[in-house]
């Protein structure tokens, strides 16, 4: 199957937004939000795979003795890592002064302003 | 919206969104093929600059701008992050009391600790070399000082962490980024062109030209972006507690 790798990548994604869709729990909606981009990873890496490749790393590799695999699509999932997360921290953050100023985590609940 | 029309609704434009990424991926190059027009010049360019970790040639060179947009959003991330996690008017701070560690446990993270700091440390010094770089030796760099918060107690995590400082460190390693980036306009070429600095021979420490510069700013805004957000995080946990009678 050649597709396959793309198609577990639909598949993580939109398992993802179905949790993002019916969550109950802002915790849960971020983790959700982190599966969905480690879709992306996944999509990443197999546009970028080779057979029979090994890493773009020439400091122990005679450069051209071997093929390589698509450093773009490493360097582009490599940033997004460290990033997500932080952004990530960022949304847990902001769940943590939801679940004090209003008491509940249920974004359902979660429908009159308060300052 | 009642919870069933809702799930009815995403269950529609879930099976419309699957469609056409089924579709779109039916049209994508083979798995594992040999075609990588761009991974092929991303080689070839790095080579050229003498830069052996092509990832990190890519990062820092080769689209050092678009490095450069996402520090600014881990940067803006933690800004928000402390911004949000700041104690407010009806919190106050309690002492934590220590606690008892397990004798193993301690010793453990003890001998760790060190270890996990140089490997942190060489991962980021290595960057343009081997695998590894300037985001993953911070986050290892910065995790291995929170070990003494596992092995010791909290005072003693907070003895090694002025988050003063970090905060300074985090700003400071945004800057130098910028200024590396700047350094190119004044020797006349373009912004965060790889072109001020000798590129050096391939495979030693001093190559790349500004790849190791830019990769140890990343290393060490990451590693202080990391203890910021774990601090800010602990300080919920165990520091900050609510005014009692609210």
């Amino acid at each position: 199957m050649d597709v396959l790798p793309y198609l577990v990548a639909v598949w993580i994604f939109l398992v993802g937004c179905y949790g993002l869709a019916t969550s109950r729990n802002l915790i849960h909606a971020v983790g959700c939000l982190a599966v969905c981009q480690s879709a992306t990873y996944v999509l990443l890496l197999a546009v970028g795979y080779r057979d029979d490749a090994t890493a773009p790393v020439f400091s122990d590799l005679e450069p051209g003795s071997r093929p390589v695999v698509d450093p773009v699509v490493q360097a582009l999932a490599l940033t997004d890592v460290v990033v997500g997360a932080t952004v990530t921290a960022l949304l847990l953050a902001l769940v943590i002064q939801v679940a004090k100023r209003h008491g509940t985590v249920d974004p359902d609940e979660l429908s009159e302003l308060r300052g | 919206m009642n919870p069933r029309t809702r799930l009815c609704l995403v269950a529609v434009g879930g099976a419309g969104l699957a469609a056409l990424l089924v579709a779109a991926c039916l049209r994508l190059p083979d798995f594992g093929g040999d075609s990588h027009p761009y991974g092929e010049r991303a080689v070839r360019a790095s080579l050229a600059r003498q830069t052996a970790n092509t990832i990190a040639s890519v990062n820092f060179d080769q689209r050092a701008f678009d490095t450069m947009g996402e520090m600014t959003i881990l940067f803006a991330a933690v800004v928000g992050c402390v911004v949000l996690l700041r104690q407010t008017r009806d919190e106050h701070r309690d002492r934590p009391e220590p606690a008892d560690v397990a004798p193993p446990v301690r010793r453990y993270s003890l001998i760790v600790l060190p270890v996990a700091l140089v490997v942190g440390l060489y991962v980021i010094a290595h960057g343009q070399l081997s695998p590894g770089g300037g985001f993953q030796g911070g986050v290892v760099a910065a995790t291995a000082l929170h070990l003494l918060y596992l092995g010791a107690d909290y005072r003693a995590l907070e003895r090694v962490r002025p988050v003063g400082l970090y905060e300074v460190g985090d700003a400071v390693a945004a800057s130098a980024y910028l200024v590396t980036g700047l350094a190119g306009l004044i020797g006349g070429t373009a912004f965060l062109a790889n072109t001020l600095l000798p590129y050096g021979t391939f495979n030693a420490l001093s190559s790349g030209g500004t790849v190791p510069l830019l990769n140890a700013a990343v290393g060490m805004e990451v590693a202080c972006a990391v203890v910021l957000l774990l601090a800010r995080f602990l300080d919920q946990a165990v520091e900050i507690e609510e005014e009692s009678g609210k």
